[in-house]
């Protein structure tokens, strides 16, 4: 816990001030209206992912890693190959999880904390700035080269489990999600572009 | 003669009046019990009681149609908050998430006491260590974020095999927070009764509050559509009532317009239709002093037999020579010398007839199909009445003067007309043999062996039934397991036994899956078990120590675990009150119910999408849990099974009441080849009837089975006239006439049956309309000429 808050800690410090210059040098080139339209033009598309799990309970780290499917504008699949095969795929307002031995059908609404951080993911593919604003306070970094996008919960139920959602890129694409919860474990999926090998 | 008249008309008088108290106090009834047996096996008794007040006999499905999604999906929230209210219905589902928070809350408490992993080496150190080995991977998967939080608290995953175990049925897609169908048109909603399936009048009151609900909370453009058992029985009975009513009127009006334009009397039409009523009076006494309550379809049948019954009083009063001319040409004949001349002449042959017809129903008596034998003694004690107040009491009350309309004229073209259709012998024998041909052919196809055939659920409302219900993923249950017990407990504990019996045969994919009540509330036995098997505290330490060795789990992070484990080991076990508000509860309330004193838990099973059990080797299965009192039911199979023995005994007794009938015939003709000629045309004109329909695309049921035999009993009254005419030497032109007026009124009461929508009198309508037509017919093409 120690370790996790000192990281934290010392993240904070680099962000302020990795912040500031970002802010001094692009704030009037590049808006998150720039960012948002930019995004909404990509078409469907696969990528892979490794996600790391910081985890206070556990002494290391957790990684799983898998496939990434979009079907615009409301079609967002996430395929973990490894360590277990389980399928999580958003559709419209129906959240499906497939894992080896059961299939479950959730509606989003009745899981703030899972909807979230799925629909961002999702808004965030498409580019879909009202979505994200109802859910998040929004906060943009850097150039459209090499952008980071801050989600900051404003809804109760999201911000009880997650205190804030970083996402980098560079100009259309996603290269990372890094997800930080309010008791100090954090995950990290880096995305690439392309079908795992 | 005059004291013997006295005599009938005040037996008559008392019976009559004592058959109408007896009428007005029956029950009517429109609901399954015409199709269920009246001495059920045990088996058969677990069917009825599936049909009458099982799970799926209380389900109504609703859909909300029309408009535009998001009204849908707010009337279908509105529709359900006001049904939740009433207390006609156990359950209301339309998607809504009601009871998660409280049965995630109750999962949690009782997970040590409900979990299917918890078995005896659950918590030894392998167990222990391969519980947590599976919580940590699945941290790595997208339920991680949330299942840590959960992990010291419970770091074997007990909650999440619960979550697995109870989630893991059909649920139906949903749009803006509620059920809809596949193509997202139409909303949908579970209703679950209160009252049984069988209870028409309570199913009626559950339709009627739920389109009252809907009509208050709608918008303009929506529709409701409601399936299921009970509203198809509410609609089946508003069906039979309606078309009873409207067909038996529009017959009568057509029987009343006929016999007055033949008559040309109203006094005798009045008389005409005395022994009519007076049958069709002592036919609903009967059946309701025999079996309690009339079947709607009962009198829908008995409406048409009306047409045959009036035949009696035509032939009196047509044959008599009653008519003005006869009377002009014969000054002799006072009314008695004629009304003795028709007893002696005529009487003979109509007694034959009423017998034939009697013996040919008195084979549905002995039926165990409860509808066909209310229909054999609805049809006997109205013909015998009909005949005997023809026979004694109408020619007492017709005056002296009584004249009608003289159709010798008429008749003696039909005389031409009878020489002339003798060459139409041959056209008639080769119709025969195609219509043999035709039924040769579709042989294996002829009979349609599915109770379903009789069901007045329209085919597009049974379409809709199961789209619905395929969209819904409701419990289209066909194949049970059902244990019976006398405790609830011991109910429970036997599910728990064949439960394992199950688990094997999914595993060897007979089965997809099953239910259990005891799977939502574990036998105390069970629960027990599952506590006894949590160590103490020093103990669970220590094991836990051991089994996480290696892994990457912090030690000290499970401190809520021991002391939830140390909660567990002392806490009571779950009774049914307990599970109160949870959707626990409803599942448990579906497939375990109290009736009669004894206990009935249900296992449904799953099966792949057209998979076939065999009942043989489910038997066989449950037969090695050495259990007493748990049967294996298909229940489809079962009520085709039923109805496939009634059309067989059917058949059997049909064919005996013809045996019965030609050794009749036989008996008063004594001469094989007068049996063959009365027979011919009868056994010709029910199988062109019956080719005409099979080729028409219709397939048999059990009640074209009685339509036949009816055949049978009416066209044997056309055929012994013209029998009786040929053994005479020719036939009357006045008999002739009768014979054509009662074939008119035959043909419109039950042809006007035809026209129904209900399955069951349709058959019996286009079998007996042509087929009477076509006796008379083929009686005059056949009938031997001087």
């Amino acid at each position: 816990m120690i370790r996790g808050m000192q990281r934290l800690f010392r993240r904070a410090i680099l962000h302020s001030i990795l912040l500031g210059c970002s802010l001094s040098a692009q704030a009037a080139q590049f808006t998150i209206g720039e960012l948002m339209a930019t995004l909404a033009n990509r078409h469907d598309g696969v990528a892979t992912f490794t996600e790391t799990k910081y985890l206070a309970i556990l002494d290391l780290p957790v990684e799983s890693s898998g496939e990434l499917l979009f079907a615009p504008p409301a079609r967002l699949e996430k395929r973990t190959l490894k360590p277990k095969v389980e399928t999580l795929a958003l559709d419209g307002e129906v959240l499906t999880v497939v894992s080896q031995t059961q299939r479950h059908v959730l509606q989003l609404k009745d899981y703030p904390e899972v909807a979230g951080i799925v629909e961002s993911l999702r808004a965030i593919l498409t580019g879909d700035r009202q979505a994200l604003e109802r859910l998040y306070r929004l906060k943009l970094e850097g150039s459209p080269q090499r952008w980071a996008l801050e989600l900051k919960p404003l809804d109760a139920a999201v911000g009880w489990s997650i205190a804030r959602i970083r996402v980098e890129g560079t100009g259309d694409e996603v290269r990372s999600v890094e997800i930080q919860q309010t008791d100090g474990d954090r995950s990290v999926m880096r995305v690439q572009k392309g079908v795992s090998p | 003669m005059r004291q013997g008249g006295r005599v009938a008309i005040v037996l008559w008088l008392g019976l009559l009046g004592g058959c109408l108290w007896v009428a007005m106090r029956t029950h009517y009834t429109a609901d399954l019990s015409a199709f269920l047996p009246g001495r059920p096996t045990a088996e058969q008794q677990l069917l009825i009681d599936q049909l009458k007040s099982g799970v799926t006999s209380r389900l109504i499905l609703i859909g909300i149609e029309g408009g535009d999604r998001a009204a849908r999906a707010r009337v279908s929230r509105a529709l359900a908050a006001r049904l939740r209210a009433d207390r006609q219905f156990l359950h209301i589902a339309n998607g809504e998430t009601q009871s998660l928070e409280r049965d995630r809350q109750v999962l949690l408490a009782n997970r040590y006491l409900l979990s299917p992993a918890m078995t005896a080496d659950r918590f030894t150190v392998a167990g222990l260590r391969a519980g947590v080995a599976d919580s940590i991977d699945l941290l790595a998967t997208s339920a991680g974020l949330f299942s840590k939080a959960l992990l010291p608290r419970d770091p074997t995953g007990e909650f999440m095999q619960l979550l697995d175990a109870m989630g893991s049925g059909h649920r139906p897609p949903t749009a803006d927070g509620v059920w809809v169908s596949r193509d997202g048109n139409r909303a949908l909603l579970l209703a679950r009764t209160r009252a049984e399936g069988a209870d028409t009048n309570g199913q009626s009151m559950a339709v009627v509050t739920i389109r009252a609900a809907f009509a208050a909370v709608s918008a303009p453009g929506l529709r409701l559509a409601l399936t299921g058992p009970g509203p198809f029985s509410v609609a089946a009975r508003a069906t039979i009532r309606h078309e009873v009513l409207a067909l038996s009127g529009l017959g009568s009006l057509i029987i009343i317009g006929l016999l007055l334009l033949v008559y040309r009397s109203p006094m005798a039409l009045l008389l005409g239709l005395l022994p009519v009523l007076s049958g069709a009076v002592a036919a609903i006494a009967a059946v309701s002093l025999a079996f309690g309550m009339v079947h709607g379809l009962t009198l829908g049948f008995g409406i048409a037999l009306i047409g045959e019954a009036v035949d009696y009083s035509t032939y009196l009063l047509m044959q008599s020579e009653r008519t003005s001319g006869a009377a002009g040409t014969s000054p002799s004949a006072t009314p008695s010398t004629t009304q003795a001349h028709w007893n002696a002449a005529f009487w003979p042959t109509i007694r034959i007839g009423v017998l034939t017809s009697v013996i040919g129903f008195a084979s549905l008596l002995f039926s165990s199909f409860p509808g066909l034998s209310q229909l054999g003694l609805f049809a006997i004690a109205g013909l015998v009445t009909a005949a005997l107040v023809t026979r004694f009491v109408l020619p007492i009350l017709l005056p002296r003067d009584l004249r009608v309309r003289d159709v010798t004229a008429f008749g003696r073209r039909l005389q031409a007309g009878v020489e002339r259709v003798g060459r139409l012998r041959l056209p008639v024998l080769v119709l025969f043999l195609a219509a043999g041909g035709v039924l040769l052919a579709k042989h294996d196809d002829l009979w349609n062996r599915e109770l379903a055939a009789l069901s007045p659920v329209s085919g597009a409302d049974q379409a809709l039934d199961m789209t619905m219900r395929a969209d819904l993923g409701a419990p289209d249950v066909r194949y049970l397991v059902v244990v019976s017990a006398a405790e609830r407990e011991a109910a429970l504990a036997a599910s728990e036994a064949v439960a394992v019996t199950l688990k094997r045969l999914q595993a060897a994919g007979t089965i997809q899956g099953f239910e259990s009540p005891a799977a939502y509330l574990p036998s105390q036995a069970v629960q027990r078990r599952r506590q006894l098997s949590l160590p103490p505290d020093a103990e669970l330490r220590r094991r836990f120590t051991a089994a996480i060795a290696g892994l990457p789990l912090r030690p000290h992070c499970c401190e809520p675990f021991f002391a939830e484990v140390a909660k567990a080991r002392s806490q009571a076990t779950l009774t049914p009150d307990d599970l109160q508000g949870t959707s626990l509860a409803e599942a448990v309330d579906a497939l375990l119910m109290q009736s009669r004193g004894r206990w009935t838990a249900l296992l449904p099973l799953r099966v792949a999408g057209t998979e076939r059990l065999d009942a043989q080797d489910l038997r066989l299965a449950l037969a090695q849990t050495g259990l007493a009192d748990v049967y294996f039911i298909d229940l489809k199979g079962a009520a085709d099974h039923l109805y496939a023995g009634y059309l067989h005994e059917a058949s059997a007794l049909s064919l005996a009441g013809l045996a019965a009938i030609l050794g009749l015939l036989f008996v008063t003709t004594r001469s094989p080849g007068r049996v063959l000629r009365i027979a011919a045309p009868l056994a010709m004109a029910v199988a062109v009837t019956i080719a005409g329909l099979v080729l028409a695309g219709q397939q048999l049921t059990i009640l074209h089975l009685v339509g036949m035999l009816l055949v049978v009993a009416v066209g044997s009254n056309y055929a012994l006239f013209f029998d009786q005419g040929a053994v005479a030497g020719g036939m009357s032109a006045r008999v002739l006439a009768s014979l054509v007026v009662a074939v008119g009124t035959t043909v419109a009461g039950f042809g006007i049956l035809g026209f129904s929508s209900v399955p069951v009198l349709k058959a019996v309508g286009c079998t007996v309309g042509p087929g009477a037509l076509l006796a008379l017919a083929f009686s005059a093409i056949l009938t031997r000429r001087p």
